[in-house]
């Protein structure tokens, strides 16, 4: 079979569907090559909420403003400096004119979700959120004349040199192949293939859950790599967060989070404690305990806390588990009664003068003498029932990606590759070391992707 | 009430609950988030408030093949008749009717057939369809058909609003929203995912509202008429240029456009969407509806003419059949969602 296109894009979100609608628009004939099946296309992006973008003024949903400085600020907080400050400024200065450009493209937006007002200035939320942006994307690439196919995997880019001469990829169990002008890698992280993660992190890491798509196995970018293409991030690192220990081992999303831990203790399978639980507000430490956990035996812990604390935090979609007792909570969460207790007792020894007790900020209601000591919120768990949840690590994406340039082009050696471009998470190493700033990976994404696209299709013309 | 059905739906409104995502789309939403416990009454509430758009359908991360199987539309549609046919009374004729479009038929028949009897038994006394059937036996016949039902599904109501916590109805925001019907837009103004999957569109809501104030010219036309008769002395037939006419036409015109619209709609949508096994019954009523409608204009077109008779007939048995049967056919939906919206503009 010979099919004539100019530009194939690998992968089917956020990052693949912005730079297929650019080129289309930029006149040239695209394929979208999605390894997902239908009801699971968009990859990350359709766990997604909002983006985060910068305004002078108020803009759609957006409040007062939020410019570039303190944008940059904010990222640089959470990145401890790992940031690549020219790619950062664009993509932060690019964002404005994104959200003018997705709700022409079909995205709509809502006012920011009950329990997230703190994000109302920086961060648009879409209505529906990430499948509902997916799928008005894919409506209006339909309209552009793109043409997308579904469990199409990419397995292989053959070189010619510095070109892409050909895309291979499966379906079902059929191989095909196809040679577009130009090409848009968009196919996000590695992060669902466990073997890869475990040679990456540790054995540990098959036991961590992944928070969204199962396709993303990073096969085209282990593939790129092996042929020289410039890589960037560090092949080792995920982001990953605490969630509920019941979550699915994939696509769990965002229901499968967890806020109750700077309300409870948390201890390991052992009953001990190992962290202080109080050491910030929550938004500011989920990622932190992911790798707390990850370093614990069985890679899983369990935050128990007692009446008083249950209607503190956002529900996660599983119940607690209930107890009138301690031991009786100890027993149904398969954990050592005497050093539940005995953890217990010394952590409700520790706790002093509990007046002060602020449940939105840091309230300075610490332990003393503990260790590790709780530092804030520290209030002891005696008022039964007692309830706990089992605590996992849920990867969100990883940091390893492919090194691109204010073009979004690829390189290999010193030089470009001349019609490779990349897009998305699958490039965000570029710009992002470590740490993650909420609606940032969904900006990269369109900022990069419209440029991708735009670059690509002016390389095909 | 069926527990399963509300199991599942509290099920669902858990996961939600935990999620978010829908706020925007319509007042379920908010509502299920105000203070995340779903009592019985509460999920009852939620599923009253829904009005099928499947805008959360389509947006939702999680339905099937995902283990948590997410299909709001569904479970909310299926406790949504659960309750209707829970509160009616007697409950048979509202499992009969809701569900069942052969007994919709059958019903019409039988009213149509009393309407014949009745013409060829009772004697006429005036002009137009008085000749043929007096404007006497025609109240004696549809003041109680009317008045009867509507008590009916007063104490029905009645009971669902107790159910849901009772307290002072929010009359303004509830009246507000349901003229415009706001919830119909989606939530960005552009409808809802009906016809076409995930496509928005403006159709049903306009479809909708067609019906909806058809119905309202129509009733206002009758209603204009018995003024006329009562206190101005007024009998019919009217001209043209009356308001009896003047407002039953144009009413006519719009109830017979906007069922077949409905019924279009309904057909290109995804059943599996909705309670699929209501779906003869619905599409039943929407053609008692039209109906109703259609027979009325004809009589118009043709009263004079020798097809006055059976018309008339087929007329108001159609219509004896949508006032007798309205509480425990689709056309209840309106007095429960009403209720339900007023609960929600309590506070
Ligand atoms: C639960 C969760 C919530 C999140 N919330 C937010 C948020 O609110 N805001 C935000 O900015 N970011 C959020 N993120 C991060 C965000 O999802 C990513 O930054 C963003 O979606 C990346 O978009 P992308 O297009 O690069 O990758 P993806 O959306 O993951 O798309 C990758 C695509 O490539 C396809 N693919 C993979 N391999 C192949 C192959 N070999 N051949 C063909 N196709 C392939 C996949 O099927 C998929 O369609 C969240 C992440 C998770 C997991
Ligand atoms: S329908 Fe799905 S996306 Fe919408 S709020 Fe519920 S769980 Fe979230
Ligand atoms: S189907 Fe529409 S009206 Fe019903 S809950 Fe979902 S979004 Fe709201």
């Amino acid at each position: 079979m010979s099919e004539h296109f100019d530009i194939a894009v690998i992968g089917g979100g956020n990052a693949a569907l912005c730079a297929a609608m650019t080129a289309a628009e930029a006149g040239a004939r695209v394929i979208i090559l999605e390894a997902a099946p239908k009801p699971y296309r968009g990859g990350n992006s359709r766990h997604t909420r909002n983006f985060r973008c910068m305004h002078r003024g108020p803009l759609g949903p957006l409040i007062e403003s939020y410019e570039e400085d303190e944008y940059l600020a904010d990222l640089l907080k959470v990145t401890g400096g790992k940031t690549d400050e020219g790619l950062a400024r664009m993509v932060i200065r690019t964002s404005e004119e994104c959200l003018p450009w997705m709700e022409a493209h079909g995205v709509r937006f809502q006012p920011s979700l009950s329990g997230t007002l703190s994000l109302a200035r920086t961060n648009a939320f879409f209505l529906g959120g990430g499948k509902a942006l997916v799928n008005a994307y894919y409506r209006t690439a339909a309209k552009l004349g793109v043409e997308v196919r579904y469990e199409a995997k990419v397995t292989h880019l053959a070189f010619d040199d510095d070109k892409v001469a050909e895309i291979t990829y499966e379906t079902g169990n059929q191989t095909h192949h196809i040679t577009p002008k130009a090409v848009v890698v968009a196919a996000g992280g590695f992060q669902a293939d466990l073997d890869w993660l475990a040679r990456a992190w540790g054995p540990a890491a098959k036991n961590f859950l992944i928070r969204g798509t199962p396709y993303n196995r990073g096969e085209v970018l282990a593939d790129l790599m092996d042929q020289g293409i410039e890589q960037v991030g560090d092949p080792t690192q995920c982001h990953a967060v605490a969630i509920d220990g019941r979550a699915p081992k994939f696509d769990g999303g965002i229901v499968t989070r967890l806020d109750c831990v700077p309300f409870s203790i948390v201890v390991n399978k052992n009953g001990d404690r190992f962290y202080d639980e109080g050491e910030d507000v929550w938004p500011k430490r989920y990622a932190i305990w992911g790798r707390l956990v990850a370093n614990e035996p069985d890679q899983v812990g369990f935050a128990i806390i007692d009446s008083k604390a249950i209607n503190l935090f956002m529900p996660s979609v599983f119940p607690p588990i209930k107890a009138d007792t301690l031991d009786e909570l100890a027993a149904k969460m398969d954990l050592p009664a005497d050093q539940l207790r005995a953890t217990v007792d010394g952590f409700n020894a520790a706790c002093g003068e509990t007046d002060g007790f602020m449940p939105t900020e840091l309230d300075g209601v610490a332990t003393s003498g503990l260790t590790p000591p709780k530092t804030n919120w520290a209030r002891p768990i005696d008022t039964p029932p007692f309830y706990g949840y089992s605590l996992r690590t849920g990867v969100t994406f990883t940091y390893l990606g492919l090194k691109v340039d204010d073009r979004a082009q690829c390189s290999i050696g010193n030089r470009p590759v001349q019609n490779l471009w990349a897009a998305g998470e699958t490039m965000a190493g570029s710009i992002l070391g470590q740490g993650y700033l909420a609606g940032f990976g969904m900006t990269i994404g369109t900022v990069f992707g419209r440029i991708a696209g735009r670059e690509a299709a002016a390389h095909a013309n | 009430m069926q527990t399963e059905l509300i199991a599942e739906a509290r099920r669902q409104a858990e996961i939600c609950n935990a999620c978010r995502y829908c706020e925007g789309f319509c007042a379920v939403f908010p509502e299920m988030h105000a203070d995340g416990t779903f009592s019985d009454g509460d999920i009852t509430h939620l599923a009253n408030l829904c009005h099928n758009c499947r805008g959360c359908y389509y947006a939702c991360q999680y339905t099937a093949p995902h283990e948590f199987d997410l299909n709001l539309p569904k479970a909310l549609a299926e406790v949504r008749h659960a309750s209707w046919e829970d509160y009616a009374w007697p409950q048979p004729l509202a499992r009969a009717f809701q569900t069942n479009g052969v007994a919709l038929a059958i019903a019409l028949v039988l009213t149509t057939a009393a309407l014949f009897l009745a013409i060829f038994a009772l004697p006429g006394d005036g002009d137009g369809f008085y000749a043929a059937l007096s404007h006497g036996a025609m109240v004696a016949i549809f003041a109680p058909a009317f008045l009867l039902p509507l008590l009916a599904l007063a104490i029905s109501v009645r009971r669902f609003w107790q159910d849901m916590g009772g307290g002072t109805p929010g009359w303004s925001g509830a009246f507000g929203s349901t003229a415009r019907m706001t919830n119909l837009a989606g939530g960005h103004g552009e409808g809802c995912n009906y016809e076409d999957e995930d496509r928005y569109t403006q159709a049903r809501r306009m479809a909708h509202q067609c019906v909806m104030y058809g119905f309202l010219l129509c009733f206002l036309s009758t209603s204009s008429g018995t003024v006329l008769h009562y206190v101005f002395d007024a009998p019919a037939p009217y001209p043209f240029w009356s308001l009896p006419k003047l407002l039953g036409v144009p009413g006519g015109l719009l109830m017979v456009f906007g069922t077949v619209w409905l019924a279009d709609l309904k057909r290109k949508s995804d059943r599996h969407l909705g309670h699929a096994a209501a779906w003869g019954g619905e599409m039943a009523f929407i053609g008692l509806l039209f109906l109703v409608a259609a027979t009325g204009l004809l009589l118009y077109w043709l009263g004079a003419t020798a097809l006055m008779i059976p018309l008339l007939a087929l007329h108001l048995g159609a219509v004896l059949t949508l006032f007798l049967l309205t509480p425990y056919t689709k056309m209840a939906h309106g007095a429960y969602r009403l209720a339900a919206l007023l609960k929600h503009h309590q506070s």
